[in-house]
């Protein structure tokens, strides 16, 4: 079961690195999205960096959505994902290393370039080191509950803004307690009970989310 | 007595059977809803006092708080009856999260238009972005999406169970909402009703608990026509629909 586990791990990273281009598409979809915002905001030092926090997150939110179709969309095109199902490894498992594979490479690439953005638009070293820690703390949920979202829209009519839809007002608690831990952190309050809640949504979410996008899954392929 | 035994019970599980039950049932809720929306409207607007310091305009409350309640409750039923249906595989269960999530969507709608034409004199704003209220804004998104989602797969079977593994996933939403009074301090003013003890006159609370009474026996009777009407249409081909569509609908 764990090398099957590993095994999926080392595929989806493999097939990934054979094409870059996704991969890189996201971290610079990350990167616009995040410049644009000092272009319509206006270069005020004061105002970006306090909305900084902000911005990283939505900008994150948005670049891991975007990821998410190709999660299992080619699996799906070319009836790998049938084989899975059909399988004696338990597919939640599968799944779960899927996630994992799609954190590592679309969450984390995130984590590590937030810095440099943090720094691009004013904040000071505190925030964006616990800027990173709140990214690094809670892109996994993102992936994981938009993991369900994406089983449910496979091969589903207009399936990317549909999936939009579905899954960002699930992502908006992430969000709020992301941002929030660095407004925490400047007014005084301490980012701790912010951490520690994103970290509870994030093992929630590790927990129930792989067998929800199994479901989903055997839904959609039914 | 028929009414007492478990298999009465259960054939109304089968839509068939449910059919005319469903249609001898709506309009007397319908008319409940009516007479019940008439006596808490009069309670709520001519007999009970105005507040000390909110003067006339708390009245909406006794529209905004049942449709509140309601929309929150409608979207736990769907979820129930979604579950039931992904669980057991049945039918009308399915075809009965469908029917409520038009009226949940709408409910919750009007549960926020309310809230902003009550937000006005008392805070001096329509919206705010204080956790109830956007929390509730993430209700309404959830009801969009499992509709969305609904409408946009074809095979009504794969549609009902994919939407109802979507609502299931949505329902860790409601307990964000309905803790979020206690987790982030803001505007939102505490709850009006708790447990210990409620802190309003007697009249207004006859008004709110009739109208809520209303709003909840005009979603039963809304979800019961509806489900009328989902059911002949999943069911176009069964022989039954087709004999009663030879019989003129009756």
């Amino acid at each position: 079961m764990i090398e099957a586990m590993r095994w999926m791990l080392w595929r989806e990273i493999a097939l990934a690195m054979r094409r870059k281009t996704e991969v890189l598409t996201t971290l610079f979809f990350f990167i616009i999205v995040v410049s644009l915002f000092p272009l319509g905001v206006g270069p005020e030092k004061e105002t970006l960096s306090q909305i900084a926090p902000g911005v990283l997150w939505v900008a994150a939110l948005l670049a891991s959505m975007l990821s998410l179709n190709r999660l299992y969309a080619e699996d799906y095109l070319d009836g790998t994902l049938e084989q899975f199902l059909l399988g004696a490894q338990p597919l939640a498992l599968l799944v779960f290393s899927k996630i994992l594979a799609h954190w590592l490479l679309t969450g984390l690439p995130l984590v590590l370039m937030s810095p440099v953005l943090g720094m691009q638009l004013g904040l000071d070293v505190d925030s964006i080191l616990l800027m990173a820690l709140t990214l690094l703390i809670g892109t996994p949920a993102l992936s994981l509950i938009g993991s369900v979202g994406a089983g449910l829209t496979l091969g589903v009519r207009g399936g990317g803004v549909l999936l939009a839809l579905l899954v960002l007002p699930l992502y908006i608690p992430v969000l709020i307690f992301g941002s929030g831990a660095v407004d925490a952190a400047r007014t005084g309050v301490g980012a701790d009970a912010h951490l520690s809640i994103l970290g509870a949504i994030s093992v929630l979410a590790a927990l129930l989310a792989p067998w929800a996008s199994a479901a989903a899954l055997r839904i959609s392929l039914d | 007595m028929q009414i007492f035994t478990k298999a009465f019970w259960l054939q109304l599980s089968s839509p068939k059977v449910f059919y005319p039950v469903a249609g001898k049932l709506a309009p007397w809720f319908a008319i409940a809803a009516a007479i019940l929306f008439v006596i808490g409207l009069y309670v709520g607007f001519f007999v009970a006092p105005p507040d000390y310091q909110q003067k006339d305009s708390y009245r909406i409350m006794f529209i905004h708080v049942p449709l509140a309640w309601m929309a929150m409750f409608v979207y736990i039923v769907m979820c129930g009856y979604a579950a039931i249906g992904l669980i057991w595989k049945t039918r009308l269960s399915t075809m009965m999260a469908s029917a409520l999530a038009p009226t949940g969507a709408m409910l919750t709608f009007l549960g926020l238009w309310t809230g902003a034409l009550w937000g006005k004199p008392t805070w001096g704003a329509y919206w705010v972005w204080d956790a109830r209220l956007t929390s509730f804004l993430i209700l309404l998104f959830l009801y969009m999406g499992y509709m969305a989602l609904e409408n946009a797969i074809d095979d009504p079977q794969r549609a009902s169970r994919a939407s109802a593994l979507l609502g299931l996933v949505g329902i860790v939403n409601i307990p964000i909402i309905y803790f979020s009074v206690k987790w982030w301090n803001t505007l939102h003013q505490g709850m009006s009703v708790s447990t210990s003890g409620i802190s309003m006159e007697p009249s207004m609370k006859i008004a709110m608990f009739t109208l809520a009474f209303a709003v909840w026996f005009y979603t039963i009777a809304i979800a019961l026509t509806r489900v009328r009407s989902i059911i002949l249409e999943r069911e176009r081909h069964a022989a039954w629909v087709v004999d009663l569509a030879k019989a003129g609908g009756r």
